[in-house]
């Protein structure tokens, strides 16, 4: 993310007066911004969409598309919803100013701008801005893109909505001995290397991981953004994890350090997804019975001596990955036992 | 006493802050925009569009308010306010109310900006 410099910002005066954009223009440039013009919203909104701005000034009379239409389009545009603007109009009435407001309009200054008002109202919102583009950062560095966009759109309320996904668990087997024989620092590393490996694998196929426990990770395909082949997208991310833990432990072996193997567990259907914790700390997961199952099918990789296990769920949503059927095995927590199968995976360890 | 064209302090202050060089630059294009604005004004009239008149005027007042055309912005507002009456009246004579303002303060505009 490009943060404007201190002092300095790229800005959009949007007039469809010349004298107007002229002067606006030099007093900014005057101020150490660097400037672009519209004449109109419709043609602003082309230039928000072809580059990046820190602020826009924005008169409300205008043809085309007024400032009042170009306001509203910003509310319900995601990219620009958050990106200040300064409405500068010789309107007189004052219902106008609160309209501009209610849209969404950080600061109204009346035409003919002060100059030295200007810069402290730039100032003002360039700050807020940075503010909110550190939260923004912040909140991309503990949460996934998706959930950060889900975030930004619907706002956060705790509580959650039915949804049709899948959901993966995965951890290192023999992860307290291997932590035991080491020094912390290379175990940390390791862990390190582990998440990016998973979570590039995880993400590339369109998942997101929810939580990270020491060895262990949660994901979840489907949720918050609906992903049509779940299944498919789930099981095709943990044979890339496995061939990625195939790739590191070579790594590994070459720079004579212990090698890892993980076991997954995806499960398919109807879950709850949302925000759970309290309104000061909370996290995105899914709740119900398919998360409990693929949680016990993960433990199940240890027993049953293979590196991904699916329930029947996820097995008939695939299409061209070659599986195994374990049968029905009784899995703990379930009063029935579960139709489970094994996904082909290469050896993980050379 | 009449009112003087401009109001010198405005357009002293506007020098002040953008410099003199560029104040001169924003004259010579008032003085392209304006009777564009003008015409724009009468041609809204003949087309009985209230917008477009309201719109011109107001542009109109708030470059007169920017070079302290104290009188030259009074007149466009009255324009602004009064677009609808003006138009269902298709009265011109506030339009050459305006057109004189106009030419007075281009003139006055001129004048300071070869000093």
């Amino acid at each position: 993310m490009n943060e404007p410099a201190a002092g300095r910002a790229r800005l959009l005066i949007v007039d469809d007066n010349k004298v107007n954009r002229l002067l606006l223009a030099r007093n900014l440039e005057l101020q150490g911004h660097s400037v672009a013009a519209a004449e109109n919203g419709r043609v602003a909104l082309e230039m928000l969409h072809g580059e990046r701005f820190d602020l826009v000034l924005l008169d409300m009379e205008m043809p085309e598309m007024n400032g009042f239409e170009m306001l509203e389009r910003m509310v319900g545009d995601l990219q620009l919803r958050d990106l200040p603007v300064i409405v500068t109009s010789s309107l007189e009435d004052t219902g106008s100013v609160v309209r501009c407001i209610e849209l969404g309009a950080e600061d109204y200054l009346p035409k003919p701008v002060n100059p030295v008002l200007l810069r402290a109202r730039i100032n003002a919102s360039l700050e807020k801005k940075r503010l909110r583009d550190q939260q923004k950062a912040m909140m991309r560095r503990f949460a996934t893109p998706e959930v950060a966009q889900d975030l930004q759109r619907s706002g956060f309320a705790l509580g959650g909505k039915r949804v049709r996904a899948s959901v993966m668990f995965s951890d290192i087997r023999g992860f307290t001995p291997l932590a035991e024989s080491q020094p912390p620092e290379e175990t940390i590393e390791l862990l390190n290397t582990y998440y990016t490996l998973m979570f590039d694998a995880i993400s590339g196929h369109g998942g997101i991981v929810s939580q990270m426990a020491g060895d262990g990770l949660m994901a979840i395909f489907g949720a918050p953004l609906a992903l049509p082949d779940h299944c498919e997208a789930a099981v095709r991310a943990a044979l890339e994890m496995i061939d990625l833990i195939r790739l590191f432990n070579a790594e590994q072996a070459a720079a004579g350090k212990p090698q890892i193997r993980i076991g997954v567990g995806i499960a398919s259907g109807d879950m709850v997804a949302g925000y759970t914790g309290t309104n000061e700390r909370a996290t995105y997961t899914c709740i119900g019975d398919t998360v409990n199952l693929a949680s016990r099918l993960e433990a199940h990789t240890k027993v049953a001596a293979r590196a991904i296990l699916i329930d029947g769920a996820t097995h008939a949503d695939l299409r061209g990955v070659d599986v195994e059927s374990l049968g029905s095995v009784e899995i703990r927590g379930k009063s029935q036992p579960v139709d489970v199968f094994a996904v082909a995976a290469p050896a993980q360890q050379g | 006493m009449t009112p003087p064209t401009i109001d010198t302090a405005t357009f002293d202050e506007l020098k002040t802050t953008a410099g003199a060089d560029f104040v001169r630059e924003l004259v010579d294009t008032l003085l392209v925009e304006a009777p564009l604005m003008l015409d724009e004004m009468r041609t809204a009239l003949g087309e009985r569009s209230v917008e477009r008149l309201r719109r011109a005027a107001h542009s109109l007042k708030s470059n007169g308010m920017t070079f302290g055309a104290l009188e030259l912005a009074a007149s466009a507002r009255d324009l602004e306010v009064r677009a609808a009456e003006i138009v269902a009246s298709g009265d011109a004579t506030p339009l050459d109310a305006l057109a004189q303002r106009y030419a007075a303060a281009a003139t006055a505009l001129a004048e300071l900006t070869r000093e």
